[in-house]
């Protein structure tokens, strides 16, 4: 039978005062956690550590009395892990506790080697599994932050933009995988409804490649914003964009397709009825006179 | 029997599904439109599905099937108002309604049928206008 439990509740207060100065500058990151959070953090989860130990089942973590402290420990990590600790500033905060807490079994049993032996080699087990349990939480909550990010990144990336009354644009950037295509599509039907939009551009001048499987998802969407009652015009192919679609034998001759955003809006204007004009006349640059650029879109 | 009703406007038909489309009802739509038609002379058919929520390939088809038959009496068919979702599922059904002209709502949709057919009002009007 260990008797580690037993020294452990003996010495809980000595421990918890070794363990703080055990953690030297490198842990304690005064910047992200301060002294007092870690403190109080520090003597619940030791409190924990020693009621999990009561059960004698000091090297199994599987046992039920120690879920308190595993999960006080899964906590802390999570915090760790969002508030920008590194993961080996996470581990280290744990295996800290190894010093102390060797040093509160030599003093109980420092004449017997074989007996001082087996219960440092029980105390190695228990904090290591306890460090891989902080690595194992350090790690998942990096995962659900990554996760997160991402969807953030794949909403952000596809606004669309009203361009005129019942002119809808939607400039595309990166590449069209078919989750990304879910989120398109949805944006720009939901737009197409919200403003009651009749003319809809897709502009690809952001998409890196068409490959079929692109292709397939652009004309998905234009196929859904058609059954709506909108018509979809393609602007920003690039020359060698293209080509590749030719190679490929991508059947684009269903859809409207312009090289410049602007030669579809042009487009669009027109097929709304309207159209640009200039307001003023046109001077030569030649007499240094300003050029009358401002071409505003008249209705 | 639950039944959708078809409202006739000049020589145009309105229909306007605001119930859930079972499988009897939509074959029943595609008798009674038929039959109204032929009976009017109607050259142009609305149908306005802006409250259908729920479609399947059979409903999908039924719409397609309407658009061609009613393209056989020499009558356009102009569905408007599909939902975002509708849109979706159709096309991930793979049913692109290609015949089927379409619209955002009724205004724009009774605008296009103006634009095919140019008479909104048929000659029967005239003759009884006249009388």
């Amino acid at each position: 039978m260990s008797r580690l439990p037993e020294i452990l509740r003996q010495h809980e207060s000595e421990i918890y005062a070794n363990w703080l100065r055990e953690m030297t500058s490198a842990v304690r990151r005064s910047d992200l956690l301060s002294e007092k959070q870690l403190q109080g953090e520090s003597k619940e989860l030791l409190t924990a550590i020693v009621e999990g130990a009561k059960s004698g089942d000091v090297a199994n973590l599987e046992n039920p009395a120690w879920e308190p402290a595993k999960e006080l420990l899964q906590s802390v990590s999570a915090r760790r892990a969002q508030s920008g600790f590194s993961p080996s500033e996470t581990a280290t905060y744990i295996l800290s506790l190894k010093r102390p807490i060797f040093e509160a079994i030599r003093k109980e049993l420092g004449a017997k080697a074989d007996e001082l032996f087996s219960e440092i080699w029980t105390a190695t087990l228990m904090i290591d599994k306890l460090a891989l349990i902080t690595a194992e939480a350090f790690q998942s909550t990096r995962e659900q932050l990554i996760t997160r990010q991402q969807q953030d990144m794949l909403e952000l990336s596809t606004p669309v933009v009203k361009l005129w009354d019942g002119i809808l644009a939607l400039p595309i950037i990166g590449t069209l995988d078919s989750a990304r295509t879910q989120v398109v599509m949805e944006s720009l039907l939901g737009a197409v409804v919200q403003t009651n939009s009749r003319v809809a551009i897709i502009d690809i001048t952001g998409v890196p490649t068409v490959d079929t499987l692109v292709a397939q998802h652009l004309l998905k969407t234009i196929t859904a914003a058609r059954l709506m009652g909108a018509e979809c015009i393609i602007s920003g192919v690039r020359p060698q964009i293209a080509q590749t679609i030719v190679h490929l034998g991508i059947d684009l001759s269903q859809v409207i397709t312009k090289a410049k955003l602007s030669d579809a809006f042009a487009l669009a204007l027109q097929k709304s009825g309207r159209a640009v004009v200039r307001t003023t006349p046109e001077r030569s640059p030649v007499l240094g006179n300003r050029l009358a650029a401002n071409k505003e879109p008249k209705e | 029997m639950e039944k959708i009703p078809i409202l006739r406007m000049g020589s145009f038909l309105l229909v306007t599904i605001q119930v859930d489309m079972h499988d009897r009802l939509a074959v029943q739509l595609q008798d009674d439109l038929t039959q109204n038609i032929s009976d009017h002379d109607a050259t142009g058919v609305l149908i306005d599905i802006s409250s259908l929520e729920i479609v399947d390939s059979f409903i999908g088809r039924m719409l397609a099937n309407i658009a061609a038959m009613a393209r056989v009496l020499d009558a356009e068919t102009v569905v408007v108002g599909m939902q975002p979702a509708v849109a979706i599922t159709l096309v991930e059904l793979g049913m692109s309604l290609s015949g089927v002209r379409t619209a955002l709502n009724v205004e724009s949709g009774m605008e296009l049928l103006y634009e095919i057919r140019g008479n909104f009002h048929s000659d029967q009007d005239n003759e009884i206008s006249q009388a």
